[in-house]
């Protein structure tokens, strides 16, 4: 669906050269929610108007679903965004517009006629769940309410692509899952393609089905989010993990608990996928004499499974303890042992 | 009554004097309107990172812009009578102070036009390209309603100051009520003259400014 080959993009004159896309190779299939994480000038807002030619690249090429975004202009590009729609961190409505009048609005640009525009616009106000507010100007909305605004927007031309800007990073976290749940619900109605930049973990684990990681201009990691979440490879991604994965005092709370519980040993779980599902605690108890008890868990659900974490205190001898970490081990769970 | 506070008024000659000034504010503002739109979206349009950038052009309308935005009204009057002459065949009555009008106030009014767009969201008109949108499509569906509240008390202060300018066009006999003011009342020495003069002035302008601002109170849904 989406094909980037050696992309690379570089702002400035002759003196200052800025690299913000450097030598990127992607492939996006149809029908997923791809997600691009980055910090704030890893080049992923570059990146994601590179698809709709916002920005043209210095050099590679940009396939979005058969059309050579990277090398049309004119017309054709302008067609071509009529069906790679993009929704915006602050929205970018038009205040002088009602809610009906924004969504109508990429209609009249594709030149379709009045009554079919207003058919269209009431049933993307329904989609997106603001029946009733259709003649309310942007203004007298919230952000979650104006996110939904640009999104039956973006909606309304039928597109093959949805690039989402930070679609969420101006909103809380209650309206952020409102809209990450809207956009799912989209992707899985409509079959629509979804590309999203984000630098919230917790916006790729909610939704995405893969992600790509970037730093300076260069995508380090891509893959299954699950993958991942399982076996982050860059430091940048175990960063981005950890985000989600572990309360951000991590470090405290064990240096605490080591207090609180200073006998037997304090291991680290971290379970992928199916294994949150299977009883292998119950299994360690049973069969190796050790007393276990859970201090801390945490479990995050994937688009692919679930994800999580536990930290455990076991005590018995030594020798004990030792097989049952080892047993853990071949139960696929990955263990952390904190020294004491 | 008024016979005796005001014994030199004409009202019929103060009433032709008003449509005048009217006639010459309207006409002047309703072209001010448009030349200054144009050179205030092509000024913003070649501006650096625009669709059109073109640094030759924007520097060169700047310029245009500057120059005739700086030279005192008074002045451009006189200095084009020549132009005047050619265009209307004469330099007197209220056709002959348009060219001048409309030459001395449009580029002020680019410059507002210039502000005005400059203050749209970048992201709204970044949204609009995304979906596809000609450049005839972005200047009249997103550029135009996006600034209309500024752009409309921009041409509210253009007009009042473009009654300003048909009061001192009235020096060099344009008609209506600055030339009433200055023949009639200062040079006759008939202070009422230009007294009631003055205060019809000050109604159109006051109208105007009521007008202007209850547009722009309508308009804006920020």
């Amino acid at each position: 669906m989406i094909q980037l080959a050696n992309v690379n993009k570089r702002f400035g004159t002759a003196s200052t050269v800025i690299t913000a896309v450097d030598g990127v190779n992607l492939t996006i299939e149809e029908g997923k929610i791809y997600g691009i994480i980055g910090y704030s000038g890893a080049g992923k807002s570059t990146l994601i108007r590179l698809l709709n030619g916002l920005e043209q690249p210095t050099d590679g090429s940009v396939e979005v679903n058969g059309r050579k975004i990277s090398s049309i202009g004119g017309k054709e590009l302008r067609q071509a965004r009529q069906k790679i729609s993009m929704i915006f961190q602050h929205f970018n409505l038009l205040w002088s517009r009602t809610v009906k009048e924004n969504i109508t609005f990429p209609l009249e640009i594709a030149g379709v006629k009045k009554a079919e525009r207003e058919r269209k616009a009431t049933e993307l106000i329904e989609l997106v769940g603001l029946a009733g507010r259709e003649n309310a100007y942007p203004s007298q909305l919230s952000g979650g309410q104006k996110q939904r605004v640009g999104i039956a927007r973006a909606l309304a031309n039928d597109p093959e692509v949805l690039l989402c800007d930070e679609a969420t990073s101006a909103l809380d976290p209650e309206t952020t899952d409102a809209i990450l749940d809207l956009l799912t619900s989209i992707n899985e109605r409509l079959g629509l393609t979804i590309v999203l930049i984000t630098h919230e973990m917790h916006v790729i684990r909610k939704i995405c089905h893969e992600v790509a990681v970037m730093e300076a201009g260069r995508v380090v990691e891509t893959g299954d989010v699950l993958q991942l979440f399982q076996s982050p490879k860059e430091q940048i991604t175990k960063r981005f993990v950890s985000q989600v994965t572990e309360p951000e005092d991590a470090k405290k709370v064990m240096s605490l608990m080591r207090q609180d519980y200073p006998e037997g040993t304090l291991v680290k779980l971290a379970f992928v996928g199916e294994r949150t599902e299977q009883p292998v605690l119950a299994s360690l108890i049973r069969e190796y004499p050790v007393d276990v008890s859970i201090l801390q868990g945490n479990i995050s659900q994937t688009r692919g499974g679930a994800y999580g974490t536990m930290i455990l205190q076991i005590t018995g001898e030594p020798e004990a303890t030792a097989n049952a970490i080892q047993y853990l081990h071949e139960q696929g769970v990955q263990t952390e042992v904190f020294e004491k | 009554m008024i016979e005796t506070y005001l014994p030199n008024v004409d009202w019929a000659k103060m009433w032709d004097a008003t449509v005048e000034t009217l006639y010459m504010t309207a006409v002047s503002t309703l072209f001010t309107f448009i030349i200054g739109l144009a050179l205030g979206i092509l000024l913003f349009l070649t501006g650096p990172g625009h669709i059109w950038a073109n640094k030759i052009v924007n520097i060169l309308t700047g310029s245009i812009v500057n120059i005739f935005r700086s030279i005192p009204f008074i002045i451009l009057i006189i200095l084009l009578i020549p132009f005047t002459k050619f265009l209307i065949g004469t330099i007197r009555g209220p056709e002959a102070a348009m060219p001048a009008l409309i030459i001395g106030a449009a580029p002020f009014y680019a410059r507002m036009v210039l502000i005005a767009l400059q203050e749209i969201d970048k992201g709204v008109l970044e949204a609009a390209r995304s979906m596809g949108a000609k450049t005839s499509t972005i200047i009249f569906k997103v550029l135009l309603p996006e600034s209309m509240p500024a752009l409309i008390s921009g041409i509210t202060v253009t007009a009042i100051a473009l009654v300003g300018y048909t009061a001192m066009a009235g020096i060099i006999g344009a008609g209506g009520l600055g030339t009433l003011a200055f023949l009639d009342g200062f040079q006759r020495s008939r202070e009422d003259v230009t007294l009631v003069a003055t205060i019809l002035i000050l109604i159109v302008v006051f109208v105007l400014q009521f007008a202007g601002d209850f547009a722009v109170k309508k308009l804006d849904k920020r």
